[in-house]
């Protein structure tokens, strides 16, 4: 049987040389200093190859025109077989391999190994990042929900604000002011059809140049003799490869995400957040107003970038060891803390959003189509408590005596079917407690509603369909 | 540790845990694209035609629209049905599709025979194969009259 199987793999690779070729790669040799500090590349290409795979069975299921993206995203939530588990994998894929990206260049950084000949790999790695940060501007407009659409009109709106070439990257983002459909289809090809295989070659051509120059060596390594790739690095990077497998698959099972309620152009009230990796570029957007405001979107960013790729022609010195390298040090702990403090102040400045944001559309939303008095009675289960004890509010206060929702209800008021998308929660609040503020000559009495009150019967509100 | 032993404990680590995350992916990947959607919208009775229009003991084409869930799409489709009054008047409503390859059938009133034109299997009026390459008798959709209509529900596969 052995002989027999070893005839086989003999015969394959006279024919192929795929043995001597794997052997070749794996038994390359690698400097004696080489242990957990390398294995973060081979992560980054683990998690792309997730991204891949989980791309793909979500296109599987995905209709890529806006409305219809929407409701196909839904059904992948709702009634797709581990379609949740997969939209998860992908989301939290997204986010680790930022993570991931920017340890494997925090560890090359610190350890220079950017420095001569390395610099077209380091180069290479660079843009690596700005396609992986691309891969995350695109997707966020993809299930089309309130939060793709706000998010990205924030991101075509810098786009046209760049000087010069602003009209024209408008144009190219198929934007005229604002999302349309145009802008997604060109979000949706730049997402599945540009990037994948320009990250495949490049990640190919980042590798090549890795095994022609060899892995980075450390001061020290050249008296050493040399160790071999197979199997104890191999064994490290599976050990990495697996903990990172796990950390996402635990995320993509436990960290529920919702989908938010359809892409609204006319939301007034909506709150437009960027993924958690670009809230540090968003914050800084704050710092610069008026006609300064390009330096803070633009300017700064393409600096950032500029610098980025310039450091191995920078930095010129000769190798010494990390615990030599203490600019390089305050460098990373200079940024570290750049990113976290605008970060956090992005966080800090977000406003709570109101209760009717926090409804996952991907959940039992059949609720939404009753009538206030049947909601208030309870008679939908998986209705939220907020909207039940708002429609109860609303029944007891008598307000479809002048007020229709979902077909029921007097027509002395508005009706209130769409409300979120006419007016804000803040406008209704005042609403509430001086009507002839908001709208003189009104019949409308005042509600002063206690905080919770308040809370719930807006929350409600706000749930309401179109 | 002897270096045989130490080179089998990465080996088997590599390819281990290499295994679980195989599976970890291939699994949830065979559910999702193996396993039939839950469906949440049943597709519910429709009425078609009053019974008082359909003629006894002939077949009649009976078209109508019904609401469908194909994915994440509600389509209100244009479909129909061959419908057979008896003679004591219980009704019968055959699926219109033939039974050997899914072509339409019509019914041939000088011959009294359903026909399909694809490969020429021929039906009697209560659906049994007379003749050609068709398995099984036509398929019938479940019926009930309510308020003077023909209700159709689900589409029964014949023995």
């Amino acid at each position: 049987m052995k002989a027999f199987k070893n005839r086989v793999f003999e015969w394959l690779d006279h024919r192929t040389g795929i043995e001597t070729n794997i052997r070749k790669f794996l038994y390359e040799d690698i400097p004696a200093s080489s242990g957990w500090h390398q294995v973060f590349g081979s992560v980054a290409v683990f998690l792309f190859l997730v991204q891949a795979f989980t791309g793909i069975l979500l296109a599987f299921n995905y209709a890529p025109t806006p409305g219809e993206a929407y409701n196909s995203m839904r059904y992948i939530l709702t009634e797709v077989t581990a379609g949740r588990l997969m939209h998860g994998l992908h989301h939290w894929g997204a986010s680790m391999m930022i993570v991931v990206v920017v340890l494997h260049m925090v560890q090359v950084f610190l350890f220079g190994s950017y420095k001569k000949p390395r610099e077209a790999t380091w180069i290479a790695g660079v843009v690596l990042l700005l396609l992986t940060l691309t891969y995350g501007l695109t997707g966020y407009l993809l299930p089309w929900d309130n939060k793709a659409y706000w998010g990205t009109v924030v991101v075509t709106q810098i786009a046209a604000g760049v000087p010069l070439l602003g009209p024209y990257l408008s144009r190219l983002l198929g934007s005229t002011g604002d999302v349309g459909v145009v802008t997604f289809a060109r979000f949706y090809a730049v997402h599945v059809l540009l990037l994948p295989p320009a990250t495949g070659l490049l990640i190919l051509a980042h590798i090549v140049l890795v095994r022609k120059h060899g892995v980075a060596p450390v001061p020290g390594d050249d008296q050493l003799p040399s160790k071999k790739f197979y199997p104890r690095q191999a064994f490290l990077d599976t050990i990495a490869v697996f903990t990172a497998f796990v950390i996402l698959f635990t995320l993509a099972v436990v960290a529920h995400l919702p989908l938010e309620r359809l892409a609204d152009p006319s939301d007034t009230a909506y709150i437009p957040r960027p993924e958690w990796y670009y809230l540090f570029l968003f914050q800084m957007l704050k710092y610069f107003s008026g006609p300064m405001e390009v330096f803070g979107s633009v300017v700064l960013p393409g600096l950032a970038i500029f610098l980025l790729i310039l450091i191995p022609f920078i930095d010129r010195t000769p190798l010494v060891r990390v615990s030599k390298r203490v600019f390089a040090m305050a460098c990373i702990v200079l940024a570290g803390a750049a990113w976290g403090g605008l970060t956090l102040a992005a966080v800090k400045s977000t406003p709570p959003s109101g209760v009717a944001a926090s409804i996952d559309y991907a959940g039992p939303i059949d609720w939404m189509q009753l009538t206030p008095a049947a909601l208030g009675r309870g008679s939908d289960k998986t209705a939220p408590d907020f909207a039940v004890a708002g429609a109860k509010l609303f029944t007891k206060k008598g307000c479809a005596a002048c007020h229709m929702v979902n077909g029921v209800g007097g027509k002395l008021g508005p009706p209130l079917n769409g409300l979120s998308s006419r007016r804000s929660e803040e406008w209704v609040q005042e609403n509430f407690i001086h009507p002839q503020k908001m709208a003189p000559g009104t019949i409308m009495p005042a509600y002063p509603f206690n905080e919770t009150e308040m809370r719930n019967i807006i929350g409600y509100l706000f749930t309401i369909p179109e | 540790m002897s270096e045989l032993t130490r080179r089998r404990f990465y080996l088997s680590f590599i390819y281990g845990l290499g295994g679980v995350i195989g599976l970890g992916l291939a699994v949830p990947a065979a559910l999702y694209l193996l396993l039939p959607p839950k469906l949440t919208r049943k597709d519910d009775w429709v009425a078609v035609t009053p019974v008082a229009d359909l003629k006894a003991g002939e077949p009649t084409e009976v078209i109508y629209h019904q609401k469908r869930t194909d994915g994440w799409k509600t389509l209100n489709e244009k479909r129909t049905t061959w419908v057979v009054k008896g003679q004591n008047s219980q009704i019968v409503a055959f699926g219109p599709q033939c039974t050997h390859l899914g072509c339409a059938y019509h019914w041939e009133a000088d011959k009294s025979q359903f026909l399909c034109p694809c490969h020429t299997s021929i039906f009697a009026l209560d659906g049994k194969v007379i003749a050609g390459p068709a398995p099984r008798p036509l398929d019938r959709f479940e019926t009930k009259v309510q308020n003077g209509k023909l209700m159709l529900g689900a589409l029964r596969e014949s023995a």
